[in-house]
């Protein structure tokens, strides 16, 4: 931790106190719109710092993370619903669903050697099966959806995840924060040395007595883990869950921009990439409203977009380019 | 019959190290090392040398965890090692270098080194610490921040070392860590080598073709060809032996 | 009893017959150029409208309208692959992937845009027409559409084998720098084969129009679809993704027939995690060394 705040110079310090500050204070001016599109980019940066950690350190490409997102959701939405246990209990079973799901994609792919974009057809599929399965699971309300209720007189109920948009907001505001310290921490550790390892050389880092199957097992155990809490966190900032909606590649493509785009592998990369994506989509939301083109699907084309070209330009992200032009490191040894 | 007497002709029974015995490997049939046997005893340089295709690299790997052997055994610090894993085999205190270079590319010279040396450190400041002291003794403290991707060959020659030797292995597999180098920058290698022998007692077993530094460097030398050991002794035997030199090194090598 | 279930299993080889040169196409692409086209799917649907546009406009039957749509894919592949794919062919896996996500996501979202998210129908004069073999009915389009795509795979694999052409990609596929050493312009080579697999894309779009009504949201599924049967079928294998691609038909026409419909691509996804995991290179593709 201190490391961290140690490599900064000045101006990098000063740089993310403000930021912190402002976050914040956010709530003081801004409109209930602007706070649930703050809350969006907050939900994104953390979703897109647990995925980076399978893909920017251990080199993992990931492409069915929602699959983490939606089981995160449903076991604590359906806990609620129909046994009444509250999330903040039910964050346990939630994580431990989707980090099993996330050990046996784990198993299957790192102990049959399966990598690229085997792998990535692999999460794939393992998305689209489990969407397929809970449009037919009861319990989930299937297709048709699970829906938990609004009720006026829980409103205020923090330990049950009721509240309104301020609550949320600034609930989503720790989450970010734990996952930009999670990564922080992390990508300083031996794990994290080990992942970069095994990402740039699998068979050097093996040479020097990394076992990389541990390595990569720990990798989407964590990130599993993680994105399901994040999961736990959507169904109960939104209320309705449909397997389309919630195990969709659409969604898993959704959480990976903000770490592309702001960068693979660095600790603030989510975080600029969301604060960059998400009012950029809403402002060409704004944009062709106002210009009275309503046309579904405007926004996923700039996203498209946006993705190829920096994919073609900058593929290593926007932020080390702006971190390197503002100098925020600290010079010397 | 009692056993041997140590004299200042035979060296005095020591417990080998490393035993190879008897080991073969095939490919599809092709028989790529054939019944190979040595020993190597701790503190000692041994080469592996032989023409291309004669197995070294083949043999090399099988120490090393990367390939199982068909047949027959290998001890190292009594522990059986054949068909163990590379990590497992380093975590034994076997490092390893690559013929062809393997850096981690995106990663400082340090921060190369410290993934070595995490090893045998779990506390991060201690490993860095490590690290730093192997890359001075490899000569790279002063390039310890550049990225590993921009160094020259020499330099990573010894950053590949410096990586193996951060592992504290009890025995070093050097694969033709000189191939490509010019000869001062062997002769700096070799000083190198040297003072990581006789200075940490490491062992070191290597597979060269620059005979310059197999004379300079190795006590016992196992000549290789078609995969199986035609020759075995120290290096000043194996140049006169006939065998040898009709298969490797020609009638003019001269030393 | 049997008769019924003879008839799904061959509606399910006749579907399986035009999937099989959509996943041809990939096969192509993805063995000979090692492009992940993620975005294979998405072109066949964006074949698909065009097929559909034909027959509104000029009433042309998509069998017919093959040709051309065949034709201008392969100019689109040809150019993609030499302006904007190149570059990528050196670069880390991952970035390639995206490049394609990112151009899938513009490709079904802009037919959104345009189209609407209805599923547009394809109402040919003889959709309901069909052929009486004993107990069995089979869709006289189904036939058709499964000759076609046995036509146009046979004539790629003429190409293949026969031509000089052909010869010179299969020997990019298998050994790039040997090719390159013998001067074989790899980068031409490389746009022709590009276009080559996204025309065989075109002409399975243009096909599919007569066993399923066009819509946006088929071209992740597509995708997805082509991968399994490449992968099943064994990668660098063109017949491979034939016999993938029947298999893959059969599978889901008799799952969506035995539990429900909506599961058969469940039925299609376990069978891919299977393969992945025991038989990486599918049933007839090589054994990596």
């Amino acid at each position: 931790m201190t490391a961290l705040w140690d490599s900064m110079n000045g101006r990098g310090k000063l740089l993310l106190v403000l930021l912190i500050l402002a976050l914040l204070m956010a709530p003081m001016v801004a409109s209930r719109y602007l706070l649930s599109v703050l809350t969006l980019i907050l939900y994104f940066v953390y979703v897109g710092q647990a995925w980076n950690l399978m893909m920017g350190y251990a080199g993992q490409l990931s492409l069915g993370h929602a699959l983490y997102v939606g089981l995160g959701g449903y076991v604590a939405a359906i806990l609620w619903v129909h046994y009444g246990i509250g999330p903040w209990l039910s964050i346990v079973p939630a994580v431990a669903v989707a980090a099993a799901f996330g050990a046996v994609i784990g198993w299957l792919a790192f102990r049959f050697g399966i990598e690229g974009v085997y792998f990535a057809l692999l999460t794939i599929a393992f998305a689209e099966f489990t969407r397929i399965g809970f449009d037919h699971l009861a319990i989930a309300g299937g297709a048709g959806g699970l829906f938990i209720p609004y009720e006026e007189r829980r409103l205020g109920e923090w330990w049950n995840l009721r509240g309104n948009q301020l609550f949320f907001y600034y609930l989503a505001f720790v989450l970010a924060a734990a996952g930009v310290l999670i990564t922080a921490l992390l990508s300083r550790a031996r794990l994290g040395f080990q992942w970069l390892a095994v990402r740039e050389d699998e068979t050097a880092a093996r040479a020097l007595g990394i076992d990389a199957f541990r390595a990569k097992m720990k990798a989407i155990l964590i990130s599993s883990g993680m994105t399901a809490v994040g999961g736990v966190f959507y169904a109960f900032y939104n209320n309705t869950l449909f397997p389309a909606q919630m195990f969709d590649m659409s969604r898993s493509i959704e959480l990976i921009l903000a770490p592309i785009v702001g960068g693979l592998g660095t600790i603030f990369g989510p975080v600029v990439g969301a604060f960059i994506l998400t009012p950029l989509g809403e402002i060409l939301i704004m944009l062709t409203d106002w210009l009275g083109i309503n046309l579904p699907g405007v926004k996923a084309v700039f996203y498209g977009l946006t993705l190829m070209i920096i994919i073609s330009l900058v593929p290593t992200g926007v932020w080390p380019r702006i971190a390197q032009s503002l100098d925020l490191k600290k010079r010397g040894p | 019959m009692t056993a041997p007497l140590a004299s200042p002709a035979s060296p005095a029974v020591v417990t080998p190290l490393l035993t190879v015995s008897k080991v073969s490997r095939r490919f599809r049939g092709l028989i790529a090392v054939d019944r190979v046997s040595f020993a190597l005893v701790p503190g000692e340089i041994f080469a592996v040398i032989g023409p291309n295709g004669a197995g070294k690299t083949t043999l090399f790997n099988m120490i090393a965890g990367v390939l199982a052997p068909n047949d027959g055994t290998i001890t190292f610090d009594g522990h059986s090692i054949a068909g163990l894993t590379a990590d497992a085999v380093c975590r034994l205190g076997i490092g390893r270098t690559f013929q062809i270079v393997r850096p981690f590319p995106a990663l400082s010279v340090e921060d190369n080194v410290v993934v070595g040396a995490l090893l045998r450190h779990t506390d991060m400041a201690a490993a860095r610490r490590h690290a730093r002291d192997v890359l001075a003794q490899l000569d790279l403290h002063d390039k310890r921040a550049v990225q590993a991707a921009a160094l020259t060959l020499p330099d990573r020659k010894r950053l590949e070392v410096a990586r193996a030797l951060a592992t504290e292995p009890k025995l070093l597999l050097l694969d033709e860590v000189m191939a490509g180098l010019v000869p001062t920058e062997t002769d700096r290698m070799v000083d190198i080598l040297r003072g990581i022998n006789s200075d940490m007692g490491i062992t070191i077993l290597l597979i060269e073709h620059v005979m310059r530094a197999v004379m300079a460097l190795a006590g016992h030398v196992l000549v290789l060809h078609h995969g199986a050991a035609i020759a075995q002794g120290t290096p000043q035997e194996i140049v006169r032996d006939p065998a040898v030199i009709k298969s490797y090194l020609g009638a003019e090598t001269a030393f | 009893m049997w008769s019924i279930y003879l008839n799904v299993i061959l509606q399910g080889v006749l579907t399986g017959l035009v999937y099989g040169l959509m996943a041809l196409g990939l096969s192509v692409i993805f063995g000979v150029v090692r492009v992940v086209n993620f975005a294979h799917g998405e072109f066949a649907v964006i074949a698909m409208y065009a097929a559909f546009l034909l027959f509104k406009a000029i009433g042309l039957d998509p069998l017919i309208a093959m040709a051309p749509i065949a034709a201008a894919f392969f100019v689109v592949g040809f150019v993609l692959q030499r302006s904007l794919i190149n570059a990528f062919v050196g670069r880390p896996e991952h970035e390639q992937f995206i490049l394609l996500v990112g151009l899938a996501i513009i490709i079904t979202n802009g037919l959104l845009m345009i189209f609407g998210p209805d599923a547009q129908p394809t109402q040919l004069p003889y959709a309901f027409d069909s052929y009486l073999i004993g107990d069995m009915i089979i869709d006289k389009v189904r036939v058709y559409a499964a000759i076609a795509a046995v036509v146009v795979s046979a004539a790629l694999f003429a190409f293949f084998r026969h031509t000089r052409t052909g010869t010179a990609i299969r020997a990019c596929a298998d050994n790039l720098t040997g090719a390159a050493v013998i001067g074989l312009n790899v980068k031409r080579l490389y746009a022709l084969t590009f276009g080559l697999g996204l025309a065989c894309v075109g002409a399975a779009g243009a096909l599919m129009v007569t066993l399923a009504d066009a819509a946006p949201s088929l071209g992740p599924a597509y995708t997805l679809l082509a991968f399994t049967i490449v992968i099943i079928g064994g990668l660098g294998s063109m017949s491979g993704a034939l016999v993938g691609g029947v298999l893959i038909g059969v599978s889901e026409a008799l799952a969506g027939f035995m539990f429900a419909p909506s599961m058969k691509s469940m039925f299609s996804f376990g069978l891919l995690i299977a393969v992945l995991v025991l038989r990486p290179q599918g049933l007839m593709g090589k054994k990596p060394t």
